[in-house]
């Protein structure tokens, strides 16, 4: 099981979600995680309805079995000054620089920085370990930047090698990659079951296999729950409208003769059963898209009741039972 | 469908306490010749760019020429328009409906080429392609998180000044976050016009003004600082890129802020897209706030994939009941002593034949009209018939069990969008009801254009 699992997706799968319960999953039995967010959007705080994360790692969430989750929004510009107090004892020239708009142009212009400092941030702390020599997380889970950007994000070397040939920041690119091309580090995508995230799913993967960046697994999220096997559909078209309306009236729903109120629902019913077949079927073609994709992949139930907290650990247990964690 | 389908959920009371609720009328906005520049923005993945596609086309269709400028459009959506070359250029969109004099024109932003395009209109032909070789500003060409941003609002200015079109339709990118859409081209701009920039351009202007020699002292340390982040050669590259530029920096300033200006004018109109979806909201509410703050007009809100059912008087818990009752009899036996009733055609006679209408209304009431709720019993035998009404009554609990999920998907949606308009009253709003699948041709954005346009969701009509 690698110990640095990054999370992408398209915008609106859920992936924040997805990252969120994996972190769990892998806290079980007394373990321990940390869930590292990049994009400065506080999602995990949301998620785990607590105040926005500072930058620094701390406990969110007590996982079945005693296991720890832990987080930490990674701020680039505090990384950088970070750095640059760690190897240079900048001090009052960090914020100089701080003030003089150095900082602001190295983490958010300077092309490939921002990467480097944000996927260096995280590395770290798959490697850091405490004085008995032990890792100090045994997982770490990156909420990463969508599918579009993925590769581009964790390919930080190809992004500074032709810029910084040498210098720190060519060190720590190098350091990082190391780290994300080995079997340490697998990358999963979030999908849903629609064609333009299965689309970019597919693009996602054939950008990272060319990078050589390890690809991990797909997860569907959000599937909804099969209502109507292929049998009903077929009678969907077929069924005399007559006889569905005297099951809702059996089933004591009203009236099945005209302008009765079981026959009155009779039509909308069966139009909400069409547009269900309509769906069923994009559904379908979607899946034997991932399926040749040649990668695991897995499914998580769309929650009816909407995303809460309850419902992340419902997830996290769901991403056990099928052997994800 | 034979009735209009109730809005979603007029059966929840929580909905009056909220209305009434200001409806933004999609159509008085783009007819409005005075409207000239939309700019449709939200969270990723809620229908951004089929919304500024639809816009734009019914405002072509309705006699207007449009430009609709897409960001990242989905294949298929861009093969429809004919936009899937990436040349950089508004190319005219066939198969549209023109007799009311409109044109439809789509392209779709290249970056890299549209800050290609500045450079070599304002430098000379050696500095251009001195810049153009040079590696940071490849990177910052191509690479750059704001950069895409930053060309957007240049591409927007660029068509806006042509003044060939009516009116401009704008995508915005998917940024990580909707502010970096506002934030990005004043960031840009004020770096490549900064005091940062006059610190990395000081070496290359080495013997400068005695009086700076001074100051000269503590740039020369800055550099050096940023040297050992960046790396020396980073360094000069960045300094071979700025004096290549430097004639250029002005302009940057000035072009980011003409736009920014443009985009306060009256003649612009913001639209925020969203899903009843908590996450989507709540980065709506943000921008809305957000555009107030900067004095961008907004228009109202676009709320995209809102359900809705043509049942929507049979609550989910009625339905799972029903389903219940249909799926095992046995309980509604027990309950009511109804022996055999699901298999009960009511007041009809077993032996009819499915197919035949039913009795029309007007003859003497059945008792089963009277109180719709009550059926009426008077068949306890087990119907000799049931196995072949088996499959019937398997279909209709699946029925009942969709349409209990499609009601609890529409409470979920009604309290996502109620939470927004509770916090945001004076933001109009416009639904657009949910599709089963993915919009890739004109007749979809037209119909996408009908959804917006209507001032409550319809059931999606299936062809």
């Amino acid at each position: 099981m690698s110990r640095l699992q990054v999370v992408s997706g398209k915008g609106g799968t859920g992936k924040t979600t997805v990252a969120a319960a994996l972190a769990l999953a892998l806290a079980t039995e007394g373990k321990r995680t940390l869930l590292v967010e990049v994009e400065g959007r506080q999602g995990i705080a949301q998620l785990f309805e607590t105040e926005a994360l500072p930058y620094e790692e701390r406990k969110i969430a007590v996982a079945p079995g005693g296991g720890e989750v832990f987080a930490l929004a990674i701020d680039p510009e505090l990384a950088l000054l970070d750095y640059l107090q760690m190897f240079y004892k900048l001090g009052s020239a960090g914020r100089a620089l701080r003030k003089l708009g150095a900082i602001d142009f190295a983490t958010t212009i300077a092309p490939g920085v921002r990467d480097v400092l944000l996927t260096g941030k995280a590395c770290e702390a798959v490697r850091r370990k405490d004085r008995n020599g032990r890792f100090v997380y045994d997982y770490v889970v990156m909420d990463a930047p969508p599918t579009g950007r993925i590769t581009r994000f964790l390919n930080v070397n190809d992004e500074v090698a032709g810029l910084a040939k040498i210098g720190p920041i060519h060190n720590q690119a190098q350091a990082v990659m190391r780290v994300l091309k080995s079997p340490e580090t697998a990358v999963h995508l979030v999908t849903l079951l629609e064609e333009m995230p299965v689309q970019e799913t597919a693009d996602g993967i054939a950008e990272l296999r060319a990078a050589r960046l390890p690809v991990g697994r797909v997860i569907v999220n959000m599937v909804r729950p099969q209502v109507l096997d292929a049998d009903a559909l077929e009678l969907v078209a077929a069924v005399p409208r007559s006889s569905v309306a005297r099951a809702l009236s059996s089933a004591g729903l009203g009236g099945a003769r005209r302008g009765g109120h079981a026959e009155r629902l009779v039509e909308p019913l069966l139009a909400q059963a069409e547009e269900y077949a309509e769906r069923y079927a994009l559904e379908t073609e979607q899946r034997a898209v991932l399926a040749d994709l040649d990668v695991p992949l897995h499914e998580l139930p769309l929650l009816p009741e909407g995303m809460d907290l309850a419902g992340l650990y419902a997830l996290a247990r769901q991403l056990r039972e099928q052997d994800v964690s | 469908m034979s009735r209009r389908p109730e809005p979603a959920g007029t059966h929840d009371p929580a909905r009056h306490h909220l209305s009434p609720t200001r409806t933004l009328d999609i159509d008085p906005l783009i007819e409005d010749p005075d409207t000239r520049i939309v700019v449709c923005c939200g969270s990723g993945g809620v229908g951004k760019t089929t919304t500024a596609a639809a816009l734009g086309l019914r405002a072509a269709e309705r006699g207007r020429k449009v430009v609709v400028l897409t960001i990242d459009p989905a294949r298929r959506l861009a093969q429809s328009m004919g936009i899937d070359s990436l040349d950089n250029t508004p190319r005219r969109v066939k198969g549209i409906d023109d007799s009311a004099g409109g044109e439809l024109h789509a392209m779709m932003l290249d970056m890299k080429r549209t800050f290609d395009e500045i450079v070599e209109a304002h430098a000379d032909a050696e500095r251009a392609a001195a810049i153009l070789g040079n590696p940071f500003y490849q990177s910052l060409s191509a690479g750059f998180a704001g950069t895409q941003e930053y060309m957007a609002m240049e591409k927007l200015g660029q068509l806006r000044s042509r003044d060939e079109w009516d009116l401009i339709v704008v995508d915005t990118p998917p940024s990580r976050s909707a502010l970096d859409f506002l934030d990005a081209p004043k960031r840009l701009g004020s770096f490549l016009d900064g005091k940062l920039i006059r610190v990395l351009l000081a070496p290359a202007k080495v013997g400068g003004r005695a009086g700076m020699k001074f100051l000269n002292v503590g740039m020369s340390m800055m550099t050096g600082a940023l040297g050992k982040v960046l790396g020396g050669q980073l360094l000069k590259d960045v300094q071979t890129f700025v004096a290549a530029m430097d004639s250029m920096f002005g302009g940057f300033r000035t072009r980011a802020d003409a736009t920014y200006k443009l985009l306060q004018a009256p003649g612009t109109a913001f639209l925020v897209v969203a899903a009843p979806e908590r996450d989507a909201l709540r980065e709506a509410a943000y921008f809305v706030e957000r555009l107030a703050a900067e004095d961008m007009p907004l228009a109202g809100l676009v709320l995209n994939r809102v359900h809705g059912s043509g049942a929507d008087r049979l609550s989910a818990e009625r339905a799972l009941a029903a389903a219940e009752n249909l799926e095992d009899p046995r309980i509604v036996d027990q309950e009511d002593g109804k022996a055999g009733l699901r298999n009960s055609p009511d007041t009809y006679d077993s032996s009819e034949s499915p197919a035949t209408p039913d009795v029309p209304d007007g003859g003497s009431p059945a008792p089963t009209d009277v109180d719709p709720t009550d059926v009426d019993p008077t068949d306890a035998d087990t119907d000799p018939d049931a196995d072949a009404e088996r499959p019937v009554d398997r279909l209709t609990a699946g029925l009942l069990r969709l349409h209990a999920e499609r009601m609890q998907l529409l409470s979920r949606e009604q309290r996502t969008r109620d939470r927004f308009i509770a916090l945001h009253p004076e933001v109009a709003v416009t639904e657009v009801a949910a599709l089963p699948g993915d919009v890739h041709d004109l007749t979809g954005l037209r119909d996408i254009g009908d959804r917006l346009a209507a001032d409550r969701p319809e059931l999606p009509t299936t062809p």
